[in-house]
């Protein structure tokens, strides 16, 4: 009989039981809320007189609103202040742990929770945002969930849920340089098409993947569901426990001894069955950058940009041109931007920063550029000015922000104007993503985001490697 | 205790929305994730295509007065992909939509729609073809979605629709609503938390 995969064993491990409709009633390990979508959830709970089920399971933090600038108290966006107000509210009344602004703990929900150790392999984890894929890159089954979920994670610490199938994705081989993990996701959405993880979760494997830091699974994982893929995880290793040791909510000692035991053994099994299996190699992927309307419309940065009639979808290939003004054919290279964003749950965190001011010392941002660097939390502001990258991108032109989601989705303060096109280290590309309707976005590395902000325009980042 | 709302026939008039991969981002725009609750969303879906930025009307399905009244949406692939935020669902239902007909539908999308009792099913292209050719010709035509049947009526018309059998029992039998349902098992529950290494501190 053929092993299990980690996706079969923590499914195993957390059913409760099988509903009427033949769904599974699976455990929540860990509930991480934010402000945006769980107002009615809580409004819900305390309709029906119920209580949140397992308090101490359940971490909430201010995110996406979060102003990166100025942070008086009430904000200066209403709605924003509203909001924030309902979650304090909500959190005491409920006896829920929050990391509010004043918080050395707050930041980006999908950065705090691996930073925290509060993200721990052999968990399920639910967050009312579709990206809390990321979570994955630790060796969780991490589900992005609406509001009616949310209310159903805490009034009963479960949901109800279907199995998926799982499809195991080799990335074998190395890397060139300059190429990095935010390059090889955008790689595999493109292959794969943005539709193309219905159904299924996504197990990311092979010596590049084995090769990478947790922060770098972290980018991997975190944009699996612009794949189509509820669930993208990486089996837990070394590389993982090595993260762990030592964070706030980490067990200690003897203790620690045996998690590692335990998270060693959800690993998928050698002989594990799968639904599917792909094999791409590192030596084929280039730096990326998106030229459309969805994060799969992306080409290397030596291709041209492909003319609709051979797009999978020439429909939403004319959509696209329609949209950004770009001529199909012409290089990617040479595009010119407007703004450039360094940051969100995709690539927010201290490596990403590293890598984005090795391209930046010492050098400019292009006058015609207004350059965002905003840490994932308030840890990573921390230990990124601990070792001087606030300098170097402050002395390079570059404005460095406090903790958020900023530009990645633009509901604060930080929005693109009009046609401005830009150049962003986040995750989705759509229309009006960014906080204009008219607005553009180009999809990159956090390096290739550096290297356009120096040049004005999209550039090959490894002519600074 | 709330009332079971059971979901097996949903009856009316049809609005047509082409394109594959519609996104959550252009059903319901980011800042109005900003508003408390969600009883204005009716008022804002696709809101950044239907109105100029000086507030006019544009030509859009959803302004279109031939489409009014419609209870019924018909989408072509990867509808609903993008964000979880519920707020697209809700944008949707309360702008009168009760069923969507679609080739796929995006994973969280669809499961949104269920936990608020809004059938997401799945017909094949050429269906999809015929369907939106048929409102687009006749916006007054009458479709009839059936969960029990797994079928579309219209005229003399008769399609073969599809959607996760978990879904449809879930409609079906009301549990869909699904709160109640999970809590019933806060025991089972508790028990399954205790047999956890990480909830008890890897005691083994």
């Amino acid at each position: 009989m053929a092993g299990k995969t980690l996706y079969d064993k923590i499914w195993q491990s957390h059913t409760v039981g099988v509903l009427p409709t033949g769904q599974t009633q699976l455990f929540i390990g860990l509930h991480l809320i934010h402000e945006i979508t769980t107002a009615p959830a809580f409004d819900m709970l305390r309709e029906k007189g119920m209580d949140v089920a397992f308090r101490d399971r359940t971490f909430a933090t201010l995110d996406h609103i979060v102003p990166t600038d100025l942070r008086q108290r009430p904000f200066l966006d209403q709605e924003a202040e509203e909001l924030t107000q309902a979650l304090e509210k909500n959190v005491k009344q409920f006896g829920v742990e929050f990391f509010g602004l004043e918080s050395a703990n707050q930041g980006i929900v999908h950065v705090i929770g691996p930073q925290l150790g509060l993200t721990q392999p052999g968990m399920t984890l639910a967050c009312g945002d579709s990206h809390t894929s990321t979570h994955g890159a630790f060796g969780t089954l991490a589900f992005g969930i609406g509001t009616s979920q949310v209310r159903d994670v805490l009034a009963t610490q479960t949901l109800a849920m279907d199995k998926l199938k799982v499809r195991r994705i080799n990335i074998n081989g190395a890397l060139g340089t300059g190429v990095y993990a935010k390059d090889v996701i955008l790689y595999i959405i493109r292959k794969l098409g943005v539709g193309g993880g219905k159904g299924f979760a996504y197990e990311y494997g092979g010596a590049v993947i084995d090769r990478m830091s947790m922060e770098e699974r972290m980018t991997v994982c975190n944009m699996s569901i612009e794949g189509g893929a509820l669930v993208g995880y990486v089996n837990p290793d070394d590389t993982t426990f090595e993260y762990l040791k030592g964070r706030p909510y980490t067990p200690k000692g003897e203790a620690f001894d045996r998690a590692v035991r335990y998270w060693r053994s959800v690993a998928s099994d050698a002989d594990a069955n799968y639904d599917d299996v792909v094999d791409y190699d590192g030596k084929d992927i280039e730096p990326t950058v998106t030229w459309g309307i969805n994060p799969g419309q992306s080409v290397g940065i030596s291709e041209n940009l492909p003319r609709p009639e051979q797009s999978a979808d020439p429909e939403g290939a004319k959509k696209a041109y329609e949209h950004m003004g770009w001529t199909p054919g012409a290089p990617i290279i040479g595009t010119p931007i407007n703004v450039a964003f360094i940051g969100s749950c995709t690539n927010g965190r201290l490596a990403d920063f590293r890598a984005a001011a090795r391209i930046a010392k010492g050098r400019k941002v292009n006058p015609n550029v207004r350059a965002l660097v905003v840490p994932g939390s308030a840890e990573v502001k921390k230990l990124a000015e601990a070792e001087g990258l606030d300098k170097i991108f402050e002395a390079a032109g570059f404005q460095w922000r406090e903790a958020g989601c900023s530009m990645c989705l633009a509901m604060n303060p930080d929005k693109l104007s009009g046609r401005e096109i830009s150049a962003s280290s986040s995750n989705r590309n759509f229309i009006g993503r960014q906080g204009s309707p008219q607005g553009r976005t180009l999809l990159m590395s956090p390096a290739m985001v550096a290297a356009a902000a120096l040049n004005g325009k999209v550039v090959d980042v490894r002519q600074y490697e | 205790m709330n009332d079971i709302v059971k979901i097996s026939k949903i009856s009316g008039t049809a609005l047509p929305m082409r394109g594959n991969d519609i996104d959550t981002d252009r059903i319901i725009p980011a800042r109005y994730l900003k508003e408390v609750t969600f009883a204005r969303m009716g008022e804002y879906p696709f809101f950044d295509e239907r109105y100029g930025s000086n507030g006019k009307k544009k030509d859009h399905p959803f302004n279109d007065p031939e489409y009014r009244g419609a209870s019924v949406l018909f989408v072509n692939k990867n509808f609903g992909c993008g964000s979880s935020r519920e707020h697209a669902p809700q944008a949707l239902n309360r702008f009168g939509i009760k069923a969507i007909v679609g080739e796929s539908f995006a994973a969280i999308f669809a499961g949104n729609c269920t936990m608020m009792g809004v059938p997401t099913v799945t017909v094949d292209e050429t269906a999809m073809r015929q369907l939106m050719k048929s409102v687009e010709e006749n916006p007054k035509t009458e479709y009839t979605v059936d969960l029990e049947s797994k079928t579309l009526t219209y005229g003399d018309v008769k399609v073969a629709i599809d959607l996760p059998e978990t879904f449809r029992s879930a409609l079906i039998t009301g549990s869909w609503d699904s709160t109640a349902l999970l809590r019933a098992n806060l025991a089972q529950v508790k028990e399954t938390a205790t047999k956890l290494p990480y909830m008890n501190n890897f005691a083994g």
